[in-house]
Formats: C-alpha cells, sequence, structure tokens
C-alpha cells in the first residue's frame, strides 16, 4: 500500500507539490509511482533557470522497466535540481517525498496549485485505476 | 566459463597449418610487440565444444516457444535460407553492372511489387536496413513534404501514448516535436483528444493499427480524416502485419507512409541484433521524396533508379540497396505463401492469439482489455496477483523459464500495469499452446501457494535472477586477465 502525505498536492501524472516557506514548490513523484516504476536507475534533471509550463514534460526518470517523463505541476521557473538523484538515483525509490525531490519552481502563480489534487483525491484517483 | 578461462599457454589451433610455417619478412624492432596478444590458446575441439555448449544454453525459435509479443517470433523456414544462400545471390558484388545481377533485380522488383499489393501503397522501397532506419526514412519524407509545399510551421507529430517507443525518437530524430495523444478506456485512441489535439502546426500522426495493445482501432477512418483534414500526414508502424496480412491494407485505411518490419513479418532471423529490413510504401503525393535506389523494370531488363530518377529523394540509407540477404529471403518467404498463404499466416496468428486469450482467462489471468478480440498478440495484467500475492510479471516471466517457455514481453506497453504482451504467432501448434496454458496455470497456483519461490525464479538455467539494477549502473563485460592484473 503506497503512501501519500497530506501536506502537498499531487498532479494525476503522479508528481507531488509542496509549497516551501519561501513560497518554492518542491517538486518529486510519489511513493506510487516509484512503487510502479520499480528500481530508479537514472534520472534526467531539468536545468537550473530553465522555465517550465504546467504540464509541460521537464524531466526523465529510467528504471530496469520503463523510462518515464516527467511533468512540471506548476508553471515557473527552475530554481534548484537534485544534484545528489545523479549519483543515487535510488534515493526515489528509498525516500520519494523527503530526499528523492527531484527539483523546486519558484511559481508565476502559485494560484495553479489549487488545480491539482489534495491526498485523499489522488488516493481515489490511484485505488479507481 | 568463458573462452579465455579455458586458455593454456602455449595451445595452439595449429592442426590446418603447415609444419614449416615461413616467417614473415623481418620487422623494425619499433614495430614488434613486447607482450603476447591477449588471445585465448585453446585447441581447435575447445573452441567447438564452448561455442556449442554456449548455444545449448539460449533460448531460440528452434528450440522453444517463444511467446515475445510485439517481436513475432515465428519459424524461419528452412527453404528461405537454402536459396538465399544460393552462390549466385552471394557472389555477386553489389558494385557490378546491373546487367551482371539481373536475377537478384528480378527478385528485388517483385518484392517490391508484392510489398505495394499487401500494403496497399503506391510505390516501394526497399533500402531501410531496419524498422528504425524506415521509421526515420518516412517521418523524413512527410516533411520533406511538407517543405517542398513551404508548409514549414508543422513542427509538431502525434504519437498516441500505446505507440512503439522509436516512434517518438525517429519524430524527434527528424527534428519534430512530439505531442501524446492518450488512450481510451477500451484501447482505441481517444478521438476527442486527438480533434484537439490536431491543427496548423500538425506534420502528421504516427499509429500503429493493430495498436501494441493487441487491439485494432476500430475508429481508423475517423482517426484519419481528422488528421488529413488538419493538413497532417499519417504514418503506419508496420513493424508487425500479422494480423492483417491479406485481410486490410493501411493504404485503405487512408494512411501516407508506412514501413514494414521483413525481418517480422516476412519471417526472417532476428532478435539477436542482427541484420533487418524496415522498406518502405508510400502515397501517391509522398512517391518524389522515397529512399534511392530502387529496382525499375525498363523494357525487359532491371536497373537501379537513383538520385538522377528522382531528384526530390530523401537520399539514401544505407551504403548501397538494403540488407539483400534479408530482402531475399523475405521474398522467397512470400513467394512461398502466395497470396492464399499470406491471409492464412493472418487467420492463424490470430486464432492462435485468441485461443491463448481466451484460455488463459479461463484459468485465472486478467486480460487488459477481456472486452475486445485480440489481434496477432494480447495483454494479460498480473495487478491481481501483484497485490494479493507480491507475484509481479517479472516473477512469472522468470518462472516461465524454468518450465523451458521463453518469456513473454514484460512491462511493454507501459500503459498496463503488471503487464505480459503474449504474441504466440502463426507457426504453433496447438500442443504447443496446451502446454503453455498448462504451465501458466501450474505458475499462477504457485503464485496463490508459494509466492516467495517465484520470487526467486528461475532455478533451472545457468545464472539465477539477475541483478538488474547493477547490469545498468556497473555494466562489466570486459575480461582481464586477473592473474596479470593481480
Amino acid at each position: 500500500m503506497s503512501n501519500t502525505p497530506d501536506d502537498r498536492k499531487y498532479a494525476e501524472s503522479h508528481e507531488w507539490a509542496l509549497l516551501e516557506d519561501d513560497g518554492t514548490i518542491r517538486v518529486g513523484i510519489t511513493d506510487h509511482a516509484q512503487e510502479l516504476l520499480g528500481d530508479l536507475v537514472f534520472v534526467e534533471l531539468p536545468q537550473v533557470g530553465q522555465s517550465v509550463g504546467k504540464g509541460e514534460e521537464c524531466s526523465v526518470v529510467e528504471s530496469v522497466k520503463a523510462a518515464s517523463d516527467i511533468y512540471s505541476p506548476i508553471s515557473g521557473e527552475i530554481i534548484a535540481i537534485n544534484e545528489s538523484l545523479e549519483d543515487e538515483p535510488e534515493m526515489i525509490n528509498h525516500a520519494p517525498y523527503e530526499d528523492g525531490w527531484i527539483f523546486i519552481v519558484q511559481p508565476i502563480d502559485p494560484n495553479e496549485l489549487d488545480e491539482l489534487l489534495d491526498d485523499e483525491g489522488y488516493q481515489a484517483f490511484i485505488d479507481e485505476d | 566459463m568463458l573462452i579465455f578461462e579455458h586458455s593454456h599457454e602455449g595451445r595452439a589451433s595449429n592442426a590446418q597449418l603447415s609444419a614449416e610455417v615461413p616467417m614473415p619478412a623481418s620487422l623494425p624492432a619499433s614495430a614488434l610487440r613486447t607482450s603476447k596478444p591477449l588471445l585465448p590458446e585453446v585447441s581447435e575441439m575447445q573452441v567447438v565444444r564452448h561455442f556449442t555448449r554456449l548455444s545449448q544454453k539460449n533460448f531460440s525459435i528452434d528450440t522453444h516457444f517463444y511467446p515475445l509479443g510485439s517481436c513475432t517470433m515465428k519459424y524461419n523456414p528452412r527453404a528461405c535460407n537454402t536459396l538465399a544462400s544460393l552462390p549466385e545471390f552471394t557472389g555477386r558484388h553489389p558494385l557490378g553492372p546491373s546487367l551482371h545481377g539481373q536475377g537478384f533485380l528480378a527478385c528485388m522488383f517483385e518484392l517490391q511489387e508484392m510489398l505495394k499489393e499487401v500494403t496497399g501503397m503506391k510505390a516501394v522501397s526497399l533500402s531501410p536496413a531496419a524498422g528504425a532506419q524506415g521509421e526515420f526514412a518516412g517521418v523524413a519524407m512527410i516533411k520533406a513534404y511538407h517543405d517542398s509545399r513551404n508548409d514549414t510551421a508543422r513542427c509538431e507529430i502525434l504519437v498516441p501514448d500505446a505507440a512503439h517507443g522509436t516512434n517518438p525518437a525517429s519524430a524527434v530524430m527528424c527534428g519534430y516535436k512530439v505531442r501524446e495523444i492518450p488512450t481510451g478506456k477500451n484501447g482505441d485512441v481517444d478521438l476527442e483528444a486527438l480533434k484537439k489535439a490536431v491543427g496548423p502546426h500538425t506534420a502528421g500522426i504516427m499509429l500503429t493499427n493493430p495498436s501494441t495493445l493487441g487491439v485494432f482501432d476500430r475508429k481508423i477512418k475517423d482517426i484519419a480524416d481528422t488528421v488529413h483534414q488538419a493538413g497532417g500526414l499519417l504514418y503506419y508502424d508496420g513493424a508487425n502485419l500479422n494480423a492483417i496480412l491479406g485481410k486490410v491494407r493501411p493504404g485503405d485505411m487512408g494512411f501516407d507512409v508506412i514501413h514494414m518490419n521483413l525481418h517480422k513479418t516476412f519471417s526472417t532471423p532476428h532478435g539477436g541484433g542482427g541484420p533487418g529490413a524496415g522498406p518502405v510504401g508510400v502515397s501517391e503525393r509522398l512517391k518524389p521524396y522515397l529512399p534511392v535506389p530502387m529496382i525499375a523494370q525498363k523494357g525487359e531488363t532491371y536497373v537501379l533508379i537513383d538520385e538522377q530518377d528522382c531528384p526530390q529523394t530523401i537520399g539514401r540509407m544505407s551504403a548501397f540497396a538494403g540488407n539483400a540477404g534479408v530482402l531475399l529471403r523475405a521474398y522467397i518467404y512470400a513467394k512461398m505463401l502466395g497470396r492464399e498463404g499470406m491471409s492464412r499466416v493472418a487467420d492463424y496468428a490470430t486464432l492462435n492469439a485468441n485461443y491463448l486469450l481466451k484460455r488463459l482467462m479461463a484459468v485465472g489471468y486478467q486480460a487488459a482489455y477481456p472486452d475486445r478480440r485480440a489481434t496477432h498478440e494480447f495483454i494479460l495484467t498480473l495487478k491481481k496477483q501483484a497485490k494479493e500475492h507480491n507475484v509481479t510479471a517479472m516473477d512469472v516471466a522468470k518462472r516461465l523459464l524454468d518450465y523451458d517457455f521463453h518469456a513473454p514481453t514484460t512491462y511493454f506497453p507501459l500503459l498496463i500495469a503488471e503487464c505480459l504482451l503474449i504474441e504466440p504467432t502463426e507457426t504453433e501448434a496447438k500442443e504447443t499452446l496446451d502446454g503453455f496454458i498448462d504451465t501458466m496455470a501450474i505458475i499462477l497456483e504457485e503464485a496463490k501457494t508459494d509466492g516467495a519461490m517465484l520470487k526467486q525464479a528461475p532455478y533451472k538455467l545457468p545464472v539465477r535472477r539477475l541483478d538488474d539494477v547493477k547490469a545498468v549502473k556497473q555494466l562489466d563485460v570486459v575480461w582481464t586477465n586477473k592473474e596479470e592484473s593481480a
């Protein structure tokens, strides 16, 4: 049974978005997503300074089973990336909501977060599948 | 054991050498090596035994049922190989004058004609050397067509999410952006999403039909109309034509360009990364752009036509005119089948797939699309087994090896969780299929009673469960002499 914390929002494409105290948004993939993908072996990170649109692909995670695009759940500019994933992509398997974060976005419009699912909504979405 | 590990200092395969080997003219000291070359020192018989044993450890279509979905591992008739190996073919030099290779060119011309007939396209070029190259040629022709009309705003290729992974890659290689089109609940392309996605930026759509979901898209006419009305072209990924041979033709469905993997549908050996053949066929409006050379008939003789005859061609895909040996095998296969045989391929490919599907459902497996008729292949999903018994598609696949079956394709297409993509092909007998079904039933029972055991499979192969992660992250395939490096 996968874990879905209630402190953040979720996209149907299985990313989570966490609003930080400084108004930036931290992004990663959900426990459910890492379970489906299996052992991750490679992460292609976005570039710092790159602008992204909501729903736009900006990163790739690759497991022994599949390669999967990561879509930004919010529009803005990438201001930080988790470089430690380059050597340890398995961090996403071990701690998808903490050390396995992928990038941080400075949002143009934080209200876009409201369009995402909450934890119950996301849990219902994946249970339906 | 590697052949290097059989090595014994001073041993050599010199049975064929004369007793007195002439020494080469003396070389300057600077050109002489100071250490021995890193080659195994083994006898001829050791070499033969080593490689024979290796081949016996292999799974192959000549020894095992090989239901590897999307790959079409069917029997390769020996006659194709024998005839294509005739010295008159193998001795022909590709740069020799056309007049000295009329027999070969006649075969290639007829193959072009047969592929036109079977696909309903207006012209065919045999030159792409494999499927991915055929795709590249196809998309390059779409680009050449739009460019020739100064219609350069078309920058996007639409690709359904059920497509072969090579499709988006080919589109990107040609400079296009890829837009993914979702699949509806029943396995058909989501037509409403497609209608929203098309526009003046649409260069075309790349579609596989039957799709990789193992179903035939029933709305193909609407898809074709939608894309054509937006000014885009339709690309048909003909990687696998087994289910439609002699039944329905991509040209009649409205496609503008198609590539065909002859090494799948037309039964030439494949699966080891060996040579393939990915001819392309086109509709009337793409004819000028076909890759060269092609074979034409002038009066009684066959000639190669090239850039001079086709000034708008996208160019050459390979050094000569494609993989001659593969094309010949496919030609002979098609000749042996004839028109009736072609449609029998489709009859039995789909009959075998549907028989397997129904019976596997009856023993307790879940189909990804239980209400849909299978094409030449179908998908099972082990979501239920993963949830209830912690047994995954990979565990079942590995366990099948213990029972002497090659595993089906696992985790493709990505849309379906815990999936097995199964393609029996038309060349398997009912007894083989029944044996596979019985084994799948045993494995399902094992999953229920002893799931932990399945997680460790296989047990009976030369190697046990391989570490996929380590293989990706620490790939090491270079032999080093441990004694020397120690």
